[in-house]
């Protein structure tokens, strides 16, 4: 009786919930967005405190990448439809 | 909030990406809550976890922010060696935790390390094991909490009380809504975003070091005589090495007793993986921590080498306070400082959040599951499930609660921190012994596993006594004048262990044992283990062991 509530609430649990890799995707879009947007701003008006090796402009390649993995996170874990 | 005296200043870009995360974590919470309606789905997360995820999460309870900083901290203090608390301090425990241990902890169906030792030895071993693992967890995590609040000070210029009670609350909710299911959903994400906001320090800093070789070159240059990037060329002697420690302290102290203690025995990361959704993701879970946790060090460890080669000068935490200059334990955040602009700066400091929060709730989760199911219902017998999930969530508050009032003290009487920190570690060694001789001797007796524990603890504590009224003791525990107190804690151990150990098996020999057919489930050569024979090779946990294990090995020699 009780494992047969355990496996249908877990049989719920993976139809209904949202995947923990889609949360990750979108905090990967919104950050990748946020520090690419900032980086590529700070192209243009530099920050008050340069660091060291700012040319490389690790910000713009890094959110970028961030953004990159979170748009492939949001879309192969995109939360179905639920037919109930 | 702020104040002006600290490392790194954020602008507005890094305040949202960090309030995104604090946003996030709630919602997930509140999310979540639908989800844990039974106790199963409360305290075991439904017993429904992935392996990919169990493990994940697994890795992520332990890797809260102090672990970040003071490893990058002890790697810029000792150079190297700091890695084995990475390597041989973690990977072979995590490797035997999966194929040896978690069969029994797994087919026991019990819900924590206090109940595996309620089926094996009875309730006194139990009762022990739970009143020392709730308070404790509790007392540690609100001493983790002061020493974050008090990193934030110094870094961001944060007000204390502000980070203590902004990320207490923060955890208090999503903890308290959605139980261990919400605890392992954020330390996955918490995980993932440790990785995103700490990769960036090791990538830009070997560009400006030139590379692996040069960066030695430079360290050796800098600190000409001290060998700072070697994992096992000084350790042949006390004396050839910054932490005057001897292998034979690093194998069988941390490589065995302290190590297996913690990975296989502390309920505190245990936890993770008893949420697998069967065997084989429950054996493959440790695996796939042991897999990223042999690459932690290149976040935590890698800095502090690189800051060595090009930040040299830092200084420890009393000379810093006398010159105005930078501690060594503060590595970490320069190194951010560093090289992060806006926004990468936000991350980083998210990342060091994220790590704080994920041990905080993997301590809470832990205590409320013991405290509810190992304590509270074993005196309330006739409490419903309904019942006992209103207590986990009242439990998940105070033990919040009690931690805040913890980190308080802390504030008051800065020696606490040393005592508690020191009583912790009293219980890990002993408790291994109990356990391990549970789960593969089936001659061991309640009365043996009791009074093996408790006599291991009481020798733990005797001798940590012993060494804090004499501390030329030391020399005799740790087997050498030239010992430090680094390894004072990997001979205590091992000694504490022993004892445990030889009591056990002394009062089990003159003690009734339990019939076999008690020990089903519990204890190897009673217990059918599943084959995994119809899975392919390369499904099997025991190939990803091996797998894992021939890394490790490699790895050591490379550094060698």
């Amino acid at each position: 009786m009780e494992q047969r509530e355990q496996r249908e609430a877990r049989e719920h649990f993976e139809t209904h919930a949202i995947s923990i890799w889609f949360f990750i995707g979108v905090v990967l879009v919104v950050y990748g967005a946020l520090i690419l947007g900032a980086s590529i701003y700070g192209l243009f008006v530099p920050p008050a405190h340069e660091v060291v090796l700012g040319k490389l402009h690790a910000g713009v390649w890094w959110g970028a990448l961030l953004f990159l993995f979170g748009i492939i996170y949001v879309v192969k874990f995109f939360p179905k439809k639920s037919k109930a | 909030m702020q104040t002006s005296a600290h490392i790194v200043s954020l602008g507005t870009i890094d305040i949202v990406i960090i309030a995104f995360y604090f946003a996030l974590v709630l919602g997930i919470g509140f999310y979540l809550k639908r989800f844990t309606k039974t106790g199963n789905d409360f305290f075991m997360a439904g017993r429904k976890m992935s392996a990919w995820i169990a493990g994940l999460s697994f890795l992520a309870a332990n890797l809260g922010a102090l672990e970040l900083m003071g490893w990058s901290a002890a790697a810029y203090q000792y150079g190297i060696l700091a890695t084995h608390w990475y390597w041989i301090g973690a990977i072979p425990a995590m490797l035997f935790l999966a194929i040896i241990m978690m069969p029994f902890y797994h087919i026991s169906k019990t819900h924590s390390v206090p109940g595996y030792l309620q089926l094996r030895y009875g309730n006194s071993s139990r009762t022990l094991s739970a009143v020392s693992f709730g308070f404790m967890t509790v007392l540690m995590s609100g001493i983790n909490m002061y020493s974050m609040a008090l990193v934030m000070k110094v870094v961001l210029g944060w007000d204390i009380h502000f980070s203590i009670w902004v990320s207490s609350i923060t955890v208090a909710i999503y903890v308290a809504l959605g139980g261990l299911l919400s605890a392992i959903f954020n330390e996955v994400l918490q995980f993932v975003l440790i990785w995103a906001g700490a990769l960036l320090i090791p990538i830009v800093g070997l560009i400006e070091a030139g590379g692996w070789t040069k960066m030695v070159a430079r360290i050796q240059q800098n600190f000409a005589g001290a060998d700072l990037t070697h994992l096992w060329r000084s350790i042949g002697s006390f004396s050839g090495n910054p932490m005057g420690i001897h292998w034979t302290g690093i194998v069988f102290g941390l490589g065995f007793v302290i190590s297996f203690g913690y990975w296989t025995t502390d309920f505190l990361v245990v936890q993770r993986v008893l949420a697998a959704k069967d065997l084989r993701a429950a054996k493959m879970a440790p695996i796939i921590g042991a897999g990223f946790k042999m690459m932690v060090p290149f976040i935590v460890i890698l800095p502090g080498l690189l800051a060595l080669a090009v930040m040299p000068g830092l200084v420890g935490e009393s000379q810093a306070v006398a010159t105005g200059g930078h501690s060594y334990n503060e590595v970490l955040p320069l190194m951010l400082a560093r090289y992060a602009g806006p926004g990468l700066l936000g991350l980083g400091i998210t990342a060091l959040i994220a790590g704080f929060m994920s041990g905080m709730a993997g301590n809470v989760s832990a205590f409320a599951t013991v405290w509810t199911y190992d304590i509270y219902r074993h005196v309330h017998k006739k409490a419903t499930d309904r019942h006992l999930v209103r207590i986990g969530r009242w439990a998940t508050i105070l033990g919040v609660l009690i931690s805040i009032g913890t980190a308080y003290l802390v504030m008051q009487f800065a020696s606490i921190m040393d005592y508690v920190q020191a009583l912790f570690s009293f219980f890990i060694a002993p408790l291994l012994a109990t356990v391990l001789f549970g789960m593969l001797w089936k001659r061991a007796t309640s009365a043996g596993g009791f009074w093996g524990l408790l006599a291991g603890t009481v020798s733990s504590i005797g001798m940590w006594l012993w060494v804090k009224i004499n501390p030329n003791a030391l020399a005799i525990i740790a087997l050498s004048p030239n010992a430090k107190a680094m390894s004072e804690n990997m001979y205590r151990a091992l000694w504490s262990w022993m004892i445990a150990a030889i009591v056990t098996i002394v009062v089990s020999w003159a003690t009734k044992p339990k019939p076999e057919s008690e020990l089903v489930g519990l204890v190897r050569g009673c217990t059918e283990i599943p084959s995994e024979g119809h899975y392919k090779l390369y499904q099997r946990p025991i190939f990803w062991a091996g797998v894992v294990f021939v890394v490790f090995i490699v790895l050591n020699v490379i550094f060698w």
